[in-house]
C-alpha cells in the first residue's frame, strides 16, 4: 500500500458504560476507497464523528499527512486544518432549504475560508459533476432525494479535498440514482480522491472499496479486500433452498448425503443455505427434489457480514 | 516515541474551557444575513407592526387617561407625557423580543430542524465560531427592527432628543443580553414547545417589572429590589432619560450590569451547546 493519507490506530470511545468504539485502527492510502460496514449501533457513525473531530476519542490517534516533508496533522488538535482538506456527506441532508443549488455551494464555500471569486468559478463544474446544471436556481426542498445527495457529495467537493467521509450516501436511493452516486464516486477515485464509506449496501462496497473493515458493536471483526475476505471466510458457492419441506434437508437423516457436500448448512425462516464447493453435485441431488426451489450462486458479501455478524434483528435496528 | 504517540489517552475536554472565537463567525452570520435578505421585507412588517400597535393604542388611548408620568433623573424628578415615558420602554422591550425571538426559535430550527449548524461544522468552523454568530445575528436583527421603530417614533415626533443616538449602542447592548440569554434556553431545548415556558414565565413578568409600562416605583418593596437587578429593568433605565434628553442617573453601574449578563449568559450558552454536541 502507499503512504496512507489517513490513519487511524487504537481508537476508542465510551458513553458511560457503553463501548461505542473499542480499539479500532485503518488506514487510507490516496486513491483508495475504505468501506466501514457493520449493523446499526456497530460504531460506525462515532468512528466518522471522531475522524472529523466531532467527538472526541477517550483513546488512540488520528492523523493526516497532508505533506510528506511536514509533520503528520493529528485529531483533534489540528481539526482545523484536516477539516479544511475534508469533505463531508453526513448521514441526513444538512442542505440549506432556503437557497438554491448554487446557492448552497457558495455559501459552503465561505465556511472554508475560500473567496466568493473562487467559489464562483467551481460552480459551474460542481453543478455539472452532480447532474444538476439544469437546476442550479432551484431550492433543494424541489429536489428529489438522489438529486439532493448528489448536491450534498458537490458541496462536500466545494474546497477541492483529498479525502471524503460518506456516512450512507445512497441510503434511501432508488436503484438509478445509486448507480449514478457509485458512478461519481468512482470518477472522484479515479482523480485519485480518497474515500471513507459507511455503508448498509453489501453491493456498494464491493463495488466501490478496495477494502472493507467490518465493525460489530464497536469493534474490528474483520478487515481487508472484499473478495480475498470472501475467499478466506466463505465456501465459494451457496445453494439456497426452500419451499414446503425444505427445513427437513437440514435433519431428516435421509438427506445425511446432501448434508455431506456442504461445508456448512444456515437455517434462516423458511430457507436453507447450503455453503459448499460441491455446488454441482449438490444440484445434481437436489434436482431429484423438484417440489423444493432453489437459487445457486456464489458467495458474496452479504453472506460474509451475516456470518461475522449474526442474522438476528439488532435491537436498535 | 512514536508508539507513544500512537496510543495516547485523552482527557475529555472541558465544556467549560473558554471561548475560542475568531473571524470565522463571519461566514455563519453571512449566511443568515443572506437568508434573511430574501424575506426581509415581510418580516420587517411583522417586527415592527406589533410594537407600534401597541404604543399607539396604550400611549394615546391610555395616555389620555394618564397624563403625565413623574420620572427619576439625574437632575431630580421630571414630569413626562405618558406616550414618551411608554416609547421608551416598549423599545427595550422591542429589542428583548426580537432578540429572543431569534436566538430561540429560529436559532433551534437552524440548529436541530434543519441540521444547518452539522452541516458547518463539518467545514473548519468551531462550534464556538457558530454560537458567537448566532448571538451577534440574533442581535443584529434586533438592532435593525428597533432602528426601524425608532424611525417610526422620530415621525411620530414622540421624541426629537438628540441623546437617541446614543440610545441605539444601548439597544444593541441590550439584543446582545437578551440574545446570549435566550441561547441558553436553545441549548437546553428538545423541541419549540419550551420556548412558551422561557416566554411567559421569564420575558412576560420581566416586561412587567422593568419599567416598560409603569414606573418602578408602583412595585412593593421586595418586587422593587429585585426589578433592580433585571436585565430589562438596566436598559429601560438607559434608554428611557436618552428620549427626554436627559443623562441617565447611574450610567456606569446599568451598563456594568449588562455587560455582566451578557457574557455570563454566553458563556453559559456555549457550555451548554458544547455538552449538547459532545464536543
Amino acid at each position: 500500500m502507499d503512504k496512507a493519507l489517513l490513519e487511524v490506530k487504537g481508537l476508542s470511545k465510551r458513553y458511560g458504560d457503553n463501548a461505542v468504539v473499542r480499539d479500532v485502527s485503518f488506514a487510507i492510502a490516496p486513491g483508495e476507497c475504505l468501506g466501514v460496514i457493520g449493523p446499526n449501533g456497530a460504531g460506525k457513525t462515532t468512528t466518522i464523528r471522531m475522524c472529523l473531530g466531532l467527538t472526541a476519542p477517550d483513546a488512540g490517534s488520528i492523523r493526516y499527512f497532508h505533506d510528506a516533508a511536514r509533520a503528520a496533522l493529528q485529531m483533534p488538535r489540528d481539526a482545523l486544518a484536516i477539516k479544511a482538506q475534508l469533505g463531508v456527506v453526513s448521514q441526513f441532508d444538512s442542505l440549506d432549504p432556503d437557497f438554491s443549488c448554487a446557492e448552497n455551494l457558495l455559501v459552503y464555500g465561505r465556511y472554508f475560508g475560500m473567496r466568493d471569486a473562487a467559489i464562483r468559478a467551481r460552480i459551474g463544474e460542481l453543478l455539472d459533476y452532480a447532474a444538476l446544471s439544469h437546476r442550479a436556481g432551484v431550492k433543494p426542498g424541489e429536489l428529489s432525494g438522489g438529486m439532493r445527495r448528489r448536491l450534498s457529495l458537490a458541496r462536500a467537493l466545494v474546497n477541492d479535498p483529498r479525502l471524503l467521509l460518506l456516512d450512507e450516501p445512497t441510503t434511501g436511493l432508488d436503484p438509478q440514482a445509486r448507480h449514478l452516486m457509485w458512478e461519481r464516486l468512482q470518477l472522484l477515485l479515479q482523480q485519485g480522491k480518497s474515500i471513507l464509506l459507511t455503508t448498509h449496501f453489501m453491493d456498494e462496497a464491493e463495488r466501490l472499496c478496495n477494502s472493507l473493515l467490518v465493525l460489530d458493536h464497536g469493534s474490528s471483526i474483520a478487515e481487508g479486500r472484499p473478495r480475498e475476505l470472501i475467499a478466506h471466510h466463505l465456501e465459494p458457492d451457496v445453494v439456497e433452498v426452500y419451499g414446503l419441506g425444505a427445513l427437513a434437508l437440514a435433519e431428516d437423516a435421509a438427506h445425511a448425503p446432501l448434508r455431506a457436500l456442504a461445508a456448512r448448512i444456515e437455517v434462516s425462516g423458511e430457507t436453507v443455505f447450503f455453503y459448499t464447493e460441491h455446488a454441482r453435485p449438490l444440484m445434481d441431488l437436489l434436482a431429484d427434489l423438484p417440489h423444493l426451489r432453489t437459487l445457486h450462486r456464489p458467495a458474496n458479501l452479504e453472506d460474509l457480514f451475516l456470518k461475522l455478524t449474526g442474522r438476528q434483528i439488532r435491537e436498535d435496528a | 516515541m512514536m508508539k507513544a504517540l500512537q496510543t495516547t489517552i485523552h482527557a475529555a475536554p472541558s465544556a467549560w474551557r473558554r471561548p475560542s472565537l475568531s473571524m470565522r463567525w463571519w461566514p455563519v452570520f453571512l449566511r443568515n444575513l443572506l437568508v434573511w435578505r430574501k424575506l426581509a421585507l415581510p418580516s420587517l412588517v411583522g417586527n415592527i407592526a406589533e410594537p407600534l400597535i401597541w404604543l399607539v393604542a396604550f400611549g394615546y388611548g391610555l395616555g389620555a387617561l394618564v397624563g403625565e408620568v413623574k420620572v427619576g433623573g439625574a437632575a431630580g424628578p421630571v414630569k413626562v407625557p405618558y406616550i414618551l415615558f411608554l416609547a421608551s420602554g416598549s423599545i427595550c422591550m422591542s429589542a428583548m423580543n426580537a432578540a429572543s425571538f431569534e436566538a430561540l426559535y429560529s436559532a433551534f430550527s437552524r440548529m436541530h430542524v434543519q441540521k444547518t449548524w452539522d452541516g458547518i461544522l463539518n467545514a473548519p468552523v468551531l462550534l464556538d465560531d457558530i454560537v458567537l454568530a448566532e448571538m451577534l445575528w440574533a442581535a443584529f436583527k434586533s438592532l435593525f427592527t428597533i432602528t426601524a421603530i425608532l424611525g417610526v417614533m422620530l415621525a411620530l415626533g414622540i421624541s426629537h432628543s438628540p441623546k437617541l443616538l446614543l440610545a441605539w449602542p444601548v439597544l444593541l447592548g441590550a439584543g446582545i443580553t437578551f440574545s446570549s440569554i435566550a441561547l441558553i434556553f436553545n441549548a437546553l431545548a428538545k423541541g419549540y414547545d419550551f420556548f412558551t415556558y422561557y416566554f411567559t414565565l421569564f420575558l412576560t413578568p420581566m416586561m412587567f417589572l422593568s419599567g416598560v409600562f409603569f414606573p418602578r416605583e408602583q412595585l412593593p418593596g421586595l418586587v422593587h429590589a429585585i426589578s433592580d437587578w433585571l436585565p430589562l429593568t438596566q436598559a429601560v433605565e438607559l434608554v428611557r432619560p436618552l428620549f427626554m434628553d436627559e443623562w441617565p442617573a447611574h450610567p456606569l453601574r446599568h451598563l456594568l450590569i449588562l455587560a455582566a449578563y451578557a457574557s455570563l449568559a454566553f458563556w453559559l450558552a456555549l457550555g451548554l451547546t458544547r455538552r449538547r454536541f459532545r464536543s
